[in-house]
């Protein structure tokens, strides 16, 4: 008996762990509120400065996004038990599938972590419009396909691993610097009208390059954290 | 005429760091019957099952399971003809107990359809929408069985398989192991009791100071 194709098996991974946060909700009701209490007390501790507090606010939403971010992408390694992690390989499963199912489902659910979060972050800190907005939505989806990349590969890379808990945000520091760069500087190169090429090819860049690490790497991973 | 083995173990060690747990391992479990090792607590019986399982390399000797030597790449292709039912359920906690034969039947390419006469076969026909995490050790037992029987596994191996179960549950491991037998597979028991599984072993071995040997053909 033949099981699924590759984008099959990771389409049922995808499936279901949208399937376990729908019943668990973790990002809906607890990542979610606390980022959003993040971004208002950011306001509140920088006081009344109205024109500071309009200038950092896009970079408060990337830092909220990026911390918050990786608990969602994290939320896998605490799922998966050995049990779980021991049957899938015995069904045969990619483990290149896997991680892209993974990192499917960890995208949708940090693009609802953003489409929640920057409504907000307008509201409350009330930045400096710029023109271009749709690059802005390109920059989104960019950040949060890259923030599940690096979470779910840090998550394979630590998985198995006692001090994985410690080891992971330290691991995925690092990596998310890039993005964070590219990001911001995309925002700042929109207010100031000049060309936003260099920071959104260091995005796409940093995913490309992600996925094909992610990717090549899976089977070594699953290998190792057994 | 003893049968050809379908899982060979040569001089096989394991050790966890410095920790020796297996040594010297020789064993051979026939196509068509069930095998039983018996070892107390700690004797390495459940990292005996995991490298039969080829989930674990051992650091020596050798390993072959269906004819074929263990590498890297062999582990991979033949896995799916080996089912390990371990002392945890593998099962997703907030998914239903259908959902998770749902997802193993999608993944392993079989019938949707046949997910609820299985369920049905173990006796959680009524209990199929209960979450696994709502549900005794027992019903998350009963939906592994079902998943073996699904997935019709070529070796099937079971670590402490009674332990927990009443009468009936009890009744279920039997028939599975029965039925992977009867399709020329083997079954690998462990457990610290050999009472249990007596009656459906074909041969015994102990597990003693990381070496297993052997109790006896029946």
């Amino acid at each position: 008996m033949t099981g699924p194709s590759f984008w099959g098996q990771a389409y049922e991974i995808g499936r279901k762990d949208m399937r376990v946060e729908g019943r668990s909700g973790e990002v809906l009701n607890i990542t979610i509120p606390f980022g959003a209490v993040a971004l208002l007390l950011i306001p509140l501790a920088i006081g009344i400065d109205r024109p500071l507090i309009a200038s950092v606010g896009p970079g408060m939403f990337w830092v909220v996004t990026l911390l918050f971010g990786m608990l969602v992408t994290f939320r896998h390694s605490a799922t998966e038990t050995v049990a779980n992690r021991e049957m899938m390989v015995l069904l045969g499963m990619d483990p290149a599938a896997q991680f892209v199912g993974r990192v499917s489902a960890s995208f949708l659910l940090l693009l609802v972590f953003e489409g929640v979060l920057a409504p907000l972050t307008i509201v409350l800190y009330n930045p400096d419009p710029v023109s271009g907005w749709p690059v802005l939505l390109v920059v989104l989806l960019l950040m949060a396909i890259g923030l599940a990349l690096i979470g779910t590969l840090a998550s394979g890379i630590t998985s198995g691993l006692r001090s994985r808990n410690t080891l992971a945000p330290l691991l995925v520091a690092p990596l998310s610097l890039p993005l964070l760069v590219g990001a911001s500087q995309t925002y700042e190169a929109l207010s100031q009208e000049s060309s936003i090429l260099t920071p959104i090819l260091l995005l796409v860049a940093v995913v490309l390059g992600l996925a094909v690490v992610g990717v090549l790497t899976a089977r070594f991973l699953e290998e190792a954290s057994r | 005429m003893p049968s050809s083995p379908l899982v060979q173990l040569n001089d096989v060690a394991v050790r966890y760091g410095r920790v020796p747990v297996l040594n010297s391992v020789e064993l051979e479990v026939p196509a068509g019957e069930a095998t039983g090792i018996v070892g107390p607590n700690g004797s390495g019986k459940s990292t005996l099952l995991r490298v039969l399982a080829t989930l674990l390399r051992p650091t020596e000797g050798r390993v072959s399971v269906f004819g074929t030597e263990m590498g890297r790449e062999t582990a991979f292709s033949i896995r799916r003809r080996i089912a390990l039912i371990g002392h945890q359920p593998a099962l997703y906690p907030q998914l239903t107990l259908r959902e998770n034969l749902v997802f193993v039947s999608r993944l392993s390419g079989h019938s949707e359809e046949r997910v609820d006469e299985m369920l049905d076969l173990v006796g959680l026909a009524g209990a199929k929408h209960r979450r696994a995490e709502q549900s005794s050790h027992g019903m998350q037992r009963r939906v592994e069985f079902a998943r073996v029987i699904l997935t019709k596994p070529d070796l099937l191996l079971l670590d402490e398989a009674h332990a927990g179960l009443d009468r009936e549950a009890g009744q279920l491991v039997d028939a599975v192991v029965e039925n992977v037998r009867s399709r020329g597979g083997a079954a690998v028991f462990v457990s610290h009791e050999l009472d249990r599984m007596l009656p459906l072993v074909q041969s015994t071995y102990e597990l003693v100071g990381g070496a297993v040997i052997p109790g006896g053909s029946r």
